[in-house]
């Protein structure tokens, strides 16, 4: 079975229709599905419901497929840097739900290891919880969260084998692990594609079973959201 | 002319969070001065840094010829990685905060509750950015600990019988430490006692600037 198309609009061909539920992959602008974002947004593809930490900033990651009209819902934790998200909110143009990072997180690796719901610590006593069942387990509260199963995923790693193995770098893993089980199918872009044999078994990050379409997205420009540096001591 | 020193500055309330810290602890840090607590462990003492997005071993900023966009902290700055660090996923990440194998925290604060309620995410009627991590650390690591102002811009108090605004957690935390003083309190059925005086700070300053019940 080939799983390596030529581009993203190729590996995403008979995957989208409008009102669809996406989970994607990335933190800020690390680890973001770039080549995948941008092809989406060139499909043309209404009524998302995306399940992502953050929205991109403003044109810049999923901010574009915001830009465009895109998305009727974002399921996220962090939506700071993003101008034109504001304004959509505010003007009750774009459904949001608040989603704790770590529950966020979980709901994807839940759903995606088959698992509907989970009782959590997280937001017992918040607006998080309200309309949420309640239970308690050795004389704590925990709230019940669902699990994420989406109609497609979409992450970006670094390197994928021929046979869709992959492997992240660095803070780059992020929510790529998760989102990549909690699709029905996963789309993959990665920095580079080698031989099947060249990458240790034992270090693969996401086995090839949940990898079912893979490109080569590189050459990839990185953004940094915020540069932070450190002066080289003078000898 | 000497200047009359009063009340902590914000690299000296984060000095005095580093005072919890102790030799093998893994802590994450927050965004604004809790970041200040990472240049104040003490000499000889190993304490690993968190960070949320999936890193144990947080290293200094970076040198300009050796930033990684693929490395990067919860708030989204360049950095670097020590000979310790170790990488993992988001989910990962949040197991190893919600299970309770994170020592401490050390975060901000709009308001904390004399019941030990947070609330740092959210201001109704303002635009909501999100709660990010912050409600699963506070659900999750075994020590709380706030470092926030003593009193608002406005002056109004900020330790308060009831917080007035949507909470990040309920009766979660430990330890407050503002620009005046230090609240502890030894669980989470107790109440809160005064256990120091920032310099040149009086009790009865203290009292006169806190709503919220604590013991002295």
């Amino acid at each position: 079975m080939q799983k390596i198309y030529p581009n993203a609009e190729a590996a995403l061909d008979g995957l989208l229709f409008d009102g669809m539920t996406i989970a994607a992959g990335g933190f800020g602008l690390c680890g973001i599905p770039e080549r995948l974002i941008d092809a989406i947004q060139a499909s043309g593809v209404k009524n998302l419901t995306i399940a992502s930490n953050n929205a991109g900033i403003d044109n810049e990651g999923l901010g574009r497929l915001l830009r465009s009209r895109q998305v009727k819902k974002m399921i996220s934790s962090y939506v700071g840097e993003n101008k034109e998200f504001e304004r959509q909110y505010l003007a009750g143009e774009l459904e949001v739900e608040f989603c704790p990072q770590g529950t966020l997180a979980e709901r994807m690796r839940a759903g995606g290891a088959g698992i509907p719901g989970f009782y959590t610590k997280t937001g017992v006593g918040t607006q998080v919880a309200e309309g949420k069942e309640v239970k308690n387990f050795d004389g704590e509260d925990y709230i019940l969260e669902r699990g994420i199963r989406a109609d497609l995923s979409i992450i970006k790693g670094w390197k994928a084998d021929e046979s869709g193995n992959l492997v992240f770098r660095k803070t780059a893993r992020n929510f790529n692990q998760p989102a990549a089980t909690a699709g029905k199918i996963c789309v993959a872009e990665v920095e580079e594609i080698v031989p099947v044999g060249s990458l240790d078994p034992d270090a693969i990050h996401v086995p090839s079973i949940y990898v079912k379409r893979l490109i080569l997205g590189a050459p990839y420009d990185k953004k940094i959201e915020f540069m932070t540096t450190r002066e080289r001591e003078t000898a | 002319m000497a200047t009359i020193v009063k009340g902590w500055d914000r690299n000296q309330m984060a000095a005095r969070a580093a005072k919890e810290l102790k030799d093998g602890y893994y802590v994450n840090l927050g965004i604004g001065i809790p970041t200040l607590v990472a240049n104040n462990i003490p000499d000889g003492m190993t304490v690993t840094l968190q960070s949320e997005n999936g890193m144990l071993g947080i290293g200094p900023f970076p040198y300009p010829d050796e930033v990684d966009a693929d490395l990067i902290n919860a708030g989204k700055q360049t950095i670097s990685e020590l000979p310790s660090s170790s990488y993992f996923s988001s989910s990962d990440s949040f197991a190893m905060i919600r299970g309770g194998h994170i020592d401490l925290t050390v975060l901000g604060a709009m308001e904390v509750s004399e019941k030990g309620d947070i609330a740092n995410w959210m201001i109704p009627g303002k635009m909501i950015k999100g709660m990010g991590g912050a409600m699963d650390l506070v659900a999750g690591v075994k020590k709380i600990i706030v470092v926030m102002e003593h009193n608002s811009k406005a002056g109004d108090p900020k330790f308060i019988p009831e917080c007035t605004l949507p909470l990040t957690g309920k009766n979660v935390v430990d330890m407050i430490i503002t620009d005046l003083a230090v609240f502890h309190r030894p669980d989470h059925n107790s109440p809160f006692k005064l256990i120091e005086l920032a310099p040149g700070v009086t009790a009865e300053e203290v009292r006169s600037k806190t709503t919220a019940q604590f013991v002295e």
